[in-house]
């Protein structure tokens, strides 16, 4: 099978799980009474109809090639760094290294995957940006909170375009056997960290009992987290067919973006609630912000890639 | 809209956003939308902002000395926005006022900062008597708070290309109009209702 036809087949899957999600969401609409059921379920409505959109962004990036692939990927690290920064307590004098960030370091950051540079992109930001932002913030001159405040522009480039963009670096790597199907590995990674994020949602709102982490994130359950982890680490496994992974390699590979994917949700959360909010934004409707969307996959996309690239 | 005006409102979403938030509904009676001011681009969020059917009648007040120089800024200020120019350092003779009251006269509806100049912090500074001037010899024109979040870090005093951070225009309830206000009060009354909204 081609890796066109592979694509096809998985959007279709895809395309199944929507239309029996949007359909079963109509039922329970139809049974919702309670004002508090309600509200759920107007959620998930809203929850299904981003996702109806997200998944026509992402095939009509994948169908039009690596350029818009990336394009869209430096989107989504420019609207979350966004989020991040109106979230952050900035000065004036950060206005230098906040403009380095969204117009020279997302737009290098991606532009070096597009050229094939593999190693100045895996230094550029842990290296380059570390030592230049916070020299260019000194310059302008403000001492107050200037520890904090060049640590949290760090952390958020930190996250949202270097992380981020390890997801469409996986076009970057030549594994053999597998030329010219790479970007399907973009498709097992966001697929599998996103149906992880929504089956522990799914299986928290059946089965959930214990609240692991109520102060920091308190949706995630125990249940949760076991029920739809496996269940992702099931979907991963039986996803093979499309990656250069074993059957056995590929519940492996799953497992972990499960558990990074995780750890990226949780620790995410607890910068929100040390910046003081519920929600990075409200952009896309039912979820909240951008990095919402794509806290798990930030932690999950450098370590898949760095597998990826060292054993494969 | 003209193209570049369509162009504008769509740099406006990607860096700032720029949504409205209506605390009352929003309606096309004739308004002063009075805001804080912090940057260079607040007219561009508040004209953004606006739904299409009130953003077609009204205009932008706009500083001569800042708005009518360079071309494209001159462009985008009489064809896009169709501002009403405003001098700010008159000289000698004459209403300053006289071009906004035209405006009114007109039936436009006018965005205004009371402040006369850009602050630097999330709180406007005391308002200057045009506002309480032109409440005065219009007295149905409704007078509509309006504050802007976050702008002031977008684009500080003194920076020259605003960066990306979330901005929400808030528009308050229409200010109420009392009988015999003295202007103080008014001004004041105006401010906190900016303030209000912070």
């Amino acid at each position: 099978m081609s890796g066109r036809e592979k694509f096809y087949w998985l959007m279709g899957g895809v395309l199944a799980v929507l239309i029996v999600a949007s359909l079963a969401a109509r039922v329970l609409r139809a049974r919702a009474t309670a004002e508090v059921s309600r509200a759920v379920v107007a959620n998930l409505v809203s929850r299904i109809r981003a996702w109806w959109v997200m998944v026509a962004i992402f095939a009509v990036a994948f169908l039009a090639g690596p350029i818009a692939t990336l394009l869209l990927f430096a989107c989504m690290s420019f609207f979350a760094l966004r989020e991040f920064v109106t979230l952050t307590p900035t000065k004036h004098a950060d206005h230098v290294p906040l403009f380095l960030c969204f117009f020279v370091l997302i737009p290098l950051q991606y532009g070096l995957i597009g050229y094939g540079w593999y190693g100045l992109f895996a230094i550029l930001i842990p290296v380059y940006a570390f030592l230049v932002l916070p020299a260019v913030a000194a310059l302008a001159g403000d001492p107050d909170r200037y520890l904090e405040r060049t640590a949290k522009i760090q952390w958020a480039v930190m996250v949202t375009v270097y992380c981020v963009s390890y997801t469409p670096a996986l076009l970057l790597l030549r594994i053999p056997g597998y030329e010219g199907q790479d970007a399907l590995l973009i498709f097992y990674l966001l697929l599998i960290a996103q149906m992880s994020d929504v089956l522990q949602y799914v299986f928290g709102k059946l089965f959930g009992r214990t609240r692991l982490a109520p102060a920091v994130s308190p949706s995630k359950t125990l249940e949760g987290l076991i029920g739809g982890g496996l269940a992702a680490t099931a979907l991963g496994g039986a996803m093979y067919w499309i990656t250069p992974f074993s059957p056995l390699q590929s519940l492996g590979m799953a497992f972990l973006i499960v558990v990074m994917g995780f750890f990226g949700g949780l620790t995410l959360s607890a910068v929100k609630r040390s910046l003081g909010v519920k929600d990075w934004g409200a952009m896309i409707e039912g979820h909240g912000g951008m990095l919402d969307r794509i806290d798990s996959l930030s932690f999950a996309a450098p370590v898949f890639f760095h597998l990826t690239r060292y054993f494969f | 809209m003209t193209p570049l005006g369509a162009i504008l409102c769509g740099v406006m979403r990607v860096l700032v956003g720029a949504h409205a938030y209506w605390q009352a509904p929003p309606d096309s009676a004739q308004s002063i939308y009075f805001a804080n001011h912090t940057s260079h681009i607040d007219t561009l969020a508040i004209w953004a902002a606006l739904e299409p059917r009130l953003r077609a009648h009204t205009r932008p007040v706009a500083a001569r000395d800042y708005w009518d120089r360079g071309a494209l800024r001159r462009h985008v200020a009489r064809k896009v926005l169709n501002v009403v120019f405003v001098e700010r350092h008159k000289e000698g003779h004459g209403d300053p006022l006289a071009p906004l009251a035209a405006a009114l006269a007109e039936g436009s509806s006018l965005i205004l900062f009371p402040e006369g100049t850009r602050g630097t912090g999330p709180l406007p500074a005391a308002f200057r008597s045009g506002l309480y001037n032109l409440a005065l010899r219009f007295p149905e024109v409704r007078l509509v708070p309006v504050y802007l979040e976050n702008l002031h870090r977008a684009m500080p005093k003194g920076t020259f290309i605003p960066i990306p951070v979330v901005c929400t225009v808030r528009f308050g309830a229409p200010l109420a109009r009392l009988a015999a206000e003295a202007r103080e009060s008014f001004l004041e009354r105006a401010r906190a209702a900016v303030v209000a909204l912070a």
